[in-house]
C-alpha cells in the first residue's frame, strides 16, 4: 500500500513535479476562496459606510471576550498544524497523529464558543428575523445578517477542515505517510491555515473596528 | 520531496508573535484613536496574515511561482475593493453639470448622514 501512495502518475516527470502541481493547485482553489469570502467581506465595508451609525451601534453589541479567545485558539490551532506537517516531514507519526488531533481538538472548541456565542444571540432576539430586537440602530438587523454569513460561511469551512484532519489523522494512524510522501497533510494544512486567516480579518471587522469610532 | 523543513523553534516563535499581536489589537481597541482605530486593527490583521503565510504555509521558502498563486488572489481582492469604495467614498463629491453650485450645495446637504 506504501508503495501505491508513493507512485508518480503518468502526466509528472517525477514526484517534484507531481508534488509542485498539487500545491500549486490548492494555492488556485484558495485564490478561489480569497475572493468569495473577499465578496462578503466587500459587501460588509460597503454597507458599514452607507448605514455607519447602525453598523457602528449594532458592533458594539457584539461579544469582544467569545471573539478574542476564539481568535487565540483558532492562532494556536495553526501552530499545531503547522508541528503536524513538521512531524510528517521528519517521519515522527505518533507526533503526526497527537498534532492532527489536537488541531481537531481546538477546532471543536473554536466551534463550541461560536455555539455558546450564537446562543446568546437568540437570547438577546439579535438572531434577523420577525423577533430582532435592536433599539436606536434602524439597520442593525443588516449588520447581523452580514455577521451570521461571514461567521457562518466561516464555521462551515471550520466543520469542513475537522472533518479533513479527521480523516488525515485516520490515514496517518495507518501508517499511510512518510517523509517522502505527506502532501495530503501539507494541503489540508494550507486549507487550515487559510480558515484561520479568514478568521484573522473577521475579527477586527466584526469585533474591533467599531468600539472607538 | 524537497520542501524544507523550518525547526518547530520557529513556529512556536511565530505562535509567540501572532499572541502578542492579538494582544496588542485587542488592547487599540479599547483606546480611541479616531479614525486611525479601524487602519491599526486593519494593519495588525495584515501583519498577522503575512506571518501565517509566510512561514505556516511555507511560502516564504517555495517557488516564485507559488508567490504569484498566493498574491494573485490578495491582489483582485484589493482591485474590488478600492475600485467598489473609490465609487462609494466619492459619491456626492463631483458636481453634476446641469447643477449650479448653491443648488448642488443642497443636495449634497440632505444627503449626507
Amino acid at each position: 500500500m506504501a508503495e501505491a501512495t508513493n507512485a508518480i502518475a503518468e502526466q509528472f516527470d517525477s514526484s517534484e513535479q507531481q508534488h509542485e502541481s498539487a500545491w500549486l493547485g490548492l494555492w488556485a482553489f484558495l485564490a478561489t476562496e480569497v475572493l468569495f469570502f473577499g465578496g462578503v467581506f466587500l459587501g460588509y465595508i460597503v454597507y458599514r459606510h452607507v448605514y455607519y451609525e447602525s453598523f457602528v451601534l449594532a458592533s458594539r453589541t457584539t461579544n469582544l471576550v467569545y471573539g478574542t479567545v476564539n481568535t487565540a485558539v483558532l492562532l494556536t490551532s495553526s501552530l499545531t498544524m503547522a508541528l503536524a506537517v513538521h512531524a510528517a516531514q521528519v517521519g515522527k507519526n505518533k507526533n503526526l497523529v497527537r498534532f492532527l488531533i489536537l488541531t481537531i481538538l481546538l477546532a471543536i472548541t473554536f466551534m463550541g464558543v461560536k455555539g455558546v456565542e450564537y446562543y446568546e444571540h437568540y437570547k438577546d432576539h439579535q438572531i434577523p428575523g420577525p423577533s430582532f430586537v435592536l433599539k436606536g440602530a434602524p439597520e442593525g438587523e443588516l449588520f447581523y445578517y452580514f455577521y451570521f454569513t461571514m461567521t457562518g460561511l466561516h464555521a462551515l469551512h471550520v466543520v469542513i477542515g475537522i472533518g479533513l484532519l479527521s480523516v488525515m489523522a485516520l490515514l496517518a494512524a495507518r501508517r499511510r505517510f512518510n517523509p517522502a510522501y505527506y502532501t495530503p497533510v501539507e494541503l489540508s494544512g494550507l486549507y487550515w491555515h487559510f480558515v484561520d486567516i479568514v478568521w484573522i480579518f473577521l475579527y477586527p471587522l466584526i469585533y474591533l473596528i467599531s468600539r472607538h469610532s | 520531496m524537497s520542501a524544507k523543513i523550518i525547526s518547530p523553534k520557529t513556529y512556536v516563535l511565530v505562535w509567540l508573535a501572532l499572541m502578542i499581536l492579538l494582544f496588542l489589537t485587542w488592547g487599540a481597541s479599547e483606546i480611541n484613536f479616531g479614525v486611525f482605530s479601524p487602519v491599526i486593527a486593519i494593519v495588525i490583521a495584515v501583519i498577522k496574515m503575512l506571518l501565517v503565510v509566510l512561514i505556516f504555509m511555507h511560502v516564504r521558502y517555495s517557488s516564485r511561482l507559488t508567490w504569484v498563486f498566493a498574491a494573485a488572489g490578495f491582489l483582485w481582492l484589493m482591485i474590488m475593493i478600492t475600485l467598489t469604495m473609490g465609487d462609494y467614498l466619492t459619491r456626492g463629491t463631483v458636481r453634476p453639470q446641469n447643477k449650479s453650485i448653491p443648488e448642488w450645495k443642497v443636495d449634497t446637504e440632505s444627503q449626507s448622514r
